[in-house]
């Protein structure tokens, strides 16, 4: 579904990526793990088209979408719940869940979708009218998931969506993130927590300031010493 | 009584004719966060093609509709020519800031040179259209309730599509965080565009509808006003648009009733006399909301 082939992303003088080579099949859920500035977010970020490729390309569905303007990216319905949430503090839940279905013109696929995400996260439907600024922790990353859902992705990408959650509402975020994933979402997944991304994913890529160092069956990076030692605290 | 009463209506036409010009400082500012000083121009743009378009037969109406679409194209055209760039390649906001006065002073000598308007003041067709009404010894010009109706009609036109359109979500939606709004699928360019087309066209509006009271029209008529406008929205906390309305009147009312009891010559500073009085009670506005920084 997704290939990125040999793209490289430069921050003015840093390199950020060089050249990574990665690949989302179908139906799959895939993890990036790796330390603070090895290049996750970078690539969510370029697949979006919110930071410029300076060399290689990525395709969706065999289709070019290099360097496209977000909206654009958004358009093919692939879409990303940020980093640190980013909710629009000001707007409610409702239009925050409004916007994530920018795109869509159609009215009624619009309320399936709000009965979808309020299916998945009913907190979220308690706290309708509230202003998103105000929410808890755990219910603006609901609120991210939400929203990145109102769009009905193909793709969706998920960045850190554990950061600063207790224990408890992790592994909830996780189920849902699996049962998103078991209604046909293809799901792109950054996260710290090395053990657990790899407890849902099929295939997770381990990256290193900028280049992908090992790949693999999730399972298999599980037990592998050399990602025990560094990532999961083995 | 009835010479208070008089001057504050006569504040009111004129706050809300500012309240125009002001919600176009405070569009711009809430979603680029930069204080767009080239819309003083634009205001006097507006008024020019005005004149442009009567002095070619147009009717008053016709005219106006054609200054407020080309002055709507000046503003978008402004951004796309001189501010865009320097947002692609991520400038310090103060070059922005400093482009913006630059292209203010552009437009100024454009419409002062000898081939176009030249420097001279020009008269403008009067908008006291239906002559005086009289209560008692209070006289109202039929303009000041013109340009009060124009003006609440249109500030009220702007708070809906601000507030119940598409366009107007994401405005607030790119408004409050633009890297999500990129990411919900808004075409933020096409956003920053709408916002300085509908701050264009309202400054011409308002350039009609001043321009139109005093029946005059100068090359520089945005300076003065331009700082007015600016004053009465950072006075309502800018990036807020009824905080521009409440902003506009307590301009323009406080400069007629000075104006009225302590001569002309205080007219012009009360506006700012005003602005430093309420930033020191205030810092961000009497609207104003906390935490927004940035030029």
């Amino acid at each position: 579904m997704l290939e990125i082939k040999g793209l490289h992303v430069h921050y003015g003088y840093i390199h950020a990526l060089k050249g990574i080579d990665l690949s989302v099949g179908q139906g799959e859920i895939v993890t990036l793990i790796g330390a603070n500035g090895a290049g996750k977010s970078t690539t969510l970020n370029a697949v979006c088209g919110l930071v410029k490729a300076s060399a290689g390309s990525i395709h969706l569905e065999g289709e070019d979408i290099t360097n496209k303007a977000p909206y654009r990216i958004v358009q093919r319905r692939v879409s990303q719940a940020p980093e640190g949430r980013e909710v629009f503090p000001m707007l409610t839940v409702n239009e925050n869940l409004r916007m994530g279905a920018f795109t869509v013109t159609n009215q009624e696929t619009i309320s399936r979708s709000y009965e979808r995400v309020f299916g998945l996260f009913p907190r979220l439907k308690e706290r309708e009218k509230q202003i998103a600024g105000t929410l808890s922790g755990g219910e603006q990353q609901m609120l991210a998931i939400g929203r990145a859902l109102m769009s009905s992705p193909k793709l969706l990408l998920l960045d850190e969506p554990s950061m600063g959650l207790a224990p408890n509402l992790v592994l909830l975020i996780f189920d849902l993130i699996k049962s998103i994933n078991e209604q046909g979402v293809t799901i792109l997944l950054i996260e710290q927590n090395a053990n657990i991304a790899l407890s849902i994913a099929k295939r997770a890529y381990v990256l290193e300031t900028g280049n992908v160092v090992l790949s693999g069956e999730a399972a298999s990076l599980r037990s592998d010493p050399a990602v025990q030692r560094a990532y999961l605290g083995g | 009584m009835e010479v208070f009463l008089g001057a504050v209506i006569n504040g009111i036409a004129l706050g809300m004719a500012y309240a125009l010009i002001a919600v176009g400082y405070s569009m711009v500012f809430g979603i680029l966060r930069l204080i767009n000083f080239s819309h003083a121009a634009v205001y006097a743009f507006g008024a020019y093609m005005v004149y442009f378009f009567i002095s070619l037969k147009f009717g008053l109406l016709p005219a106006i509709l054609a200054a407020i679409l080309l002055s709507g194209l000046l503003a978008v055209l402004i951004d796309q020519v001189a501010l865009k760039p320097l947002r692609t390649k991520a400038s310090v906001p103060i070059a922005s800031l400093i482009t913006t006065i630059g292209v203010s002073f552009i437009i100024q000598n454009f419409l002062s040179m000898d081939s176009i308007f030249t420097s001279e003041k020009k008269g403008f067709p009067s908008l006291n259209l239906f002559g005086n009404i009289q209560f008692g010894n209070l006289t109202i010009q039929s303009s000041q309730v013109i340009m009060f109706f124009t003006a609440l009609f249109l500030l009220g036109l702007l708070t809906f599509i601000v507030q119940k359109t598409r366009l107007g979500l994401a405005m607030r939606a790119t408004e409050q965080n633009q890297r999500a709004a990129h990411l919900m699928g808004v075409n933020v360019n096409y956003v920053i565009s709408a916002a300085f087309f509908i701050g264009g066209a309202s400054a011409a509006i308002s350039g009609a509808l001043i321009g139109g009271y005093y029946q005059i029209i100068s090359p520089t008529m945005g300076a003065i006003i331009g700082l007015k406008a600016f004053s009465a929205a950072v006075v309502g906390g800018i990036g807020i648009l009824y905080g521009s309305v409440v902003g506009g009147l307590v301009v323009g009312i406080s400069e007629t009733v000075a104006a009225q009891y302590l001569g002309s010559n205080v007219r012009d500073p009360m506006a700012f006399v005003i602005l430093i009085l309420i930033l020191i009670i205030k810092p961000n506005g009497l609207f104003g909301k906390k935490g927004i920084s940035k030029v």
